[in-house]
């Protein structure tokens, strides 16, 4: 068997497929924190929670409404992302107009309630999601063992990231979202209504979030707690990456999951804080993240 | 104040407030003396421990305007030294083993600080929290820790060579003066000129700047004082329940504390203790009634309302009433 510094190149690759998966969960996540940031300046502590919500919502619809997966992944984001809306009119609205670390705070306590509840409800051991019939199996690429629905994660979370920087950067809606991050007072005498703008946004991002719930369902144990752990990397991630940009925030997400991969295979006692040493660094060269604008 | 107020008047006010707040503080005493004869002593040495914690975490928030989403790593680095150190060498006395924890999570502090303070707001909080996440994993792997057992039956030996602590009312008048000596180095500091630029930094950095101060060097020494005293606060809890486990140093407990200092008063010097007292408190009371499990709930909801409506806190909120009453 072929073998690379001692390792076998299957584990190898293996390995490196796992941390781009994990990579494209970093890239989703860390898209939705940074587009709520840009225009409500606040962190969504929830994200973890409503990743976790959009995973149980699959499991759930599977179980007692019979919802199929193609199905779970259109309308759960809808379902969860309506949440948002919610959340955003009811709550955060409340507080946009002073310091926006109390929206980090109320965030952080509506991710304790929802990841509460669902842990009295099911408890904390993760219940497994069947991979649906048409991904399952894989392809023999010689060098590795394809599994075809991580392939298929790879291309469906491209794919949405990929649209968003769409319709942020090249779209007519994008651009009244960039303007509003730029400038919202002067949007809203232009006419627009950043209200409502703000609203969805913080839906849509949302929404991001529950639908790589559902993404991450047929290979992640899910539990209340699947999110809160990912969360704090995605925070790491978008340390290292700025929240500047959104390319910046896709490549660093997979780059992340890449070295988080190679490091299991060369050293996995450090695979867990890789990233957050990966930070360190970032911080000591160059503070503002590697695609971050501000000083 | 009003325009009409000569000097010498606001001299007088200023002088019977701070006879007033000295009234209160030996009220408080005296309570913390008595108390353990009412209550239960553990029970009042938890609240003291995390009264502590809340202080000086509250000392980043409410004086200088930094939120810590990291501060459980403090309190753990704290609570596995001493506990490492107390139960491997058994000749070491207590206060040797809480004062090396102490430093130890100072020396943390000022690692964390350097790197936290490079950047504002929230990029603070969430680089604090990734640290402490980090040391969270640290602690699992360590050989000294434990693992996720923790370190059980750490001894609480002599205090001095001399004082044996193995009762709880010994031991409680001990953590009594840790907590008097915590606090009043806290209230000290907050009150110091060093405070005052604390204070300048909070209101408006670029300002304080401008005015030549070197805001980087302020905050990290703020941040080393904070991390020592939550090091303080897990090393003397790890005597009083002699354990140290994962739990000091998971997320929940960084947003524990940031609960308790919102709850009682954000910047407001007894709020960290009253919102401890209410938190410690609560979680006792649920644990025992059919609402355990749904402690994180309960908690959640309390910070959910304490942003949306009482942001001032408990001792926040009073300290208006009175100044709007007895002005």
């Amino acid at each position: 068997m072929t073998t690379i510094f001692g390792i076998p190149l299957m584990v190898l690759f293996g390995q490196l497929l796992l941390g781009l998966i994990n990579g494209a969960f970093y890239a989703l996540l860390s898209l939705g924190l940074a587009v709520i940031f840009g225009l409500l300046k606040v962190i969504n502590f929830a994200h973890g929670a409503q990743y976790m919500l959009g995973a149980f919502a699959a499991l759930l619809g599977l179980e007692y409404l019979g919802l199929d997966y193609w199905l779970a992944l259109l309308v759960v984001p809808l379902v969860v992302g309506a949440l948002g809306i919610l959340i955003e009119r009811l709550l955060l609205r409340r507080i946009q107009h002073i310091d926006h670390l109390y929206g980090l705070l109320l965030t952080f306590g509506l991710a304790l309630i929802f990841e509460g509840t669902l842990v009295n409800l099911f408890g904390v051991s993760g219940s497994s999601y069947p991979v649906p019939e048409v991904l399952a199996g894989g392809f023999n690429l010689g060098f590795m063992f394809l599994p075809t629905y991580r392939a298929w994660v790879l291309v469906a979370a491209l794919v949405v990231c990929l649209f968003t920087w769409f319709m942020i950067e090249r779209t007519r809606l994008g651009a009244y979202l960039r303007a509003g991050t730029e400038n919202p007072k002067l949007m809203q005498a232009f006419g627009v209504n950043v209200p409502l703008l703000v609203t969805l946004t913080y839906g849509f991002g949302v929404a991001l979030a529950a639908f790589a719930g559902v993404l991450a369902a047929p290979i992640y144990p899910v539990s209340p707690t699947m999110g809160s752990s990912l969360l704090i990397v995605v925070f790491a991630v978008v340390v290292i990456g700025g929240m500047g940009s959104i390319l910046g925030a896709i490549l660093t997400g997979l780059a992340m999951g890449l070295i988080e991969g190679l490091t299991k295979v060369f050293y996995p006692e450090a695979a867990n804080t890789v990233i957050f040493l990966v930070m360190i660094v970032v911080l000591l060269l160059r503070p503002a993240g590697l695609f971050g604008k501000e000083a | 104040m009003a325009m009409s107020d000569s000097p010498r008047v606001t001299a007088t006010r200023q002088r019977s407030a701070r006879r007033r707040l000295g009234l209160l503080y030996v009220g408080l005493i005296v309570l913390g003396l008595v108390a353990p004869f009412v209550a239960y002593p553990v029970f009042l040495m938890k609240i003291l421990c995390f009264a502590l914690f809340a202080s000086a975490f509250n000392l980043l928030l409410g004086f200088a305007g930094l939120l810590s989403f990291g501060h459980a790593a403090f309190l753990a680095t704290g609570a596995y030294i001493t506990g490492f150190l107390l139960s491997t060498y058994p000749g070491l006395t207590p206060e040797l083993g809480i004062l090396i924890g102490t430093l130890g999570s100072a020396v943390l502090g000022m690692l964390f600080g350097i790197l936290a303070i490079r950047r504002q707001g929230i990029y603070f909080a969430m680089i604090t929290l990734a640290l402490a996440q980090m040391m969270f994993f640290f602690f699992i792997q360590a050989p000294f820790t434990g693992g996720e057992d923790g370190l059980h039956g750490v001894p609480r030996g002599k205090l001095f060579g001399l004082f044996s602590l193995q009762s709880n009312l010994a031991l409680y008048y001990f953590v009594f003066a840790v907590f008097v000596l915590g606090f009043a180095l806290i209230q000290r500091t907050v009150h110091s000129p060093f405070g005052q630029v604390l204070k300048a930094i909070r209101e408006n950095e670029p300002r304080a700047v401008s005015l030549g101060y070197d805001t980087d060097t302020y905050k990290l020494v703020a941040f080393v004082i904070s991390a020592g005293l939550a090091g303080l606060a897990g090393a003397t809890k790890t005597l009083v329940f002699q354990l140290a486990s994962l739990g000091d140093a998971h997320w929940h407990m960084s947003g524990e504390v940031i609960l308790m200092t919102l709850l009682g008063g954000v910047g407001t010097l007894l709020g960290p203790l009253v919102g401890a007292s209410l938190v410690i408190g609560l979680q006792h009371q649920l644990s025992q009634s059919p609402l355990g499990d749904w402690v994180s709930v309960i908690l959640g909801t309390i910070f959910v309302l304490c942003v949306l409506s009482f942001r001032s806190g408990i001792i926040g909120e009073l300290q208006k009433l009175v100044k709007r009453n007895f002005k």
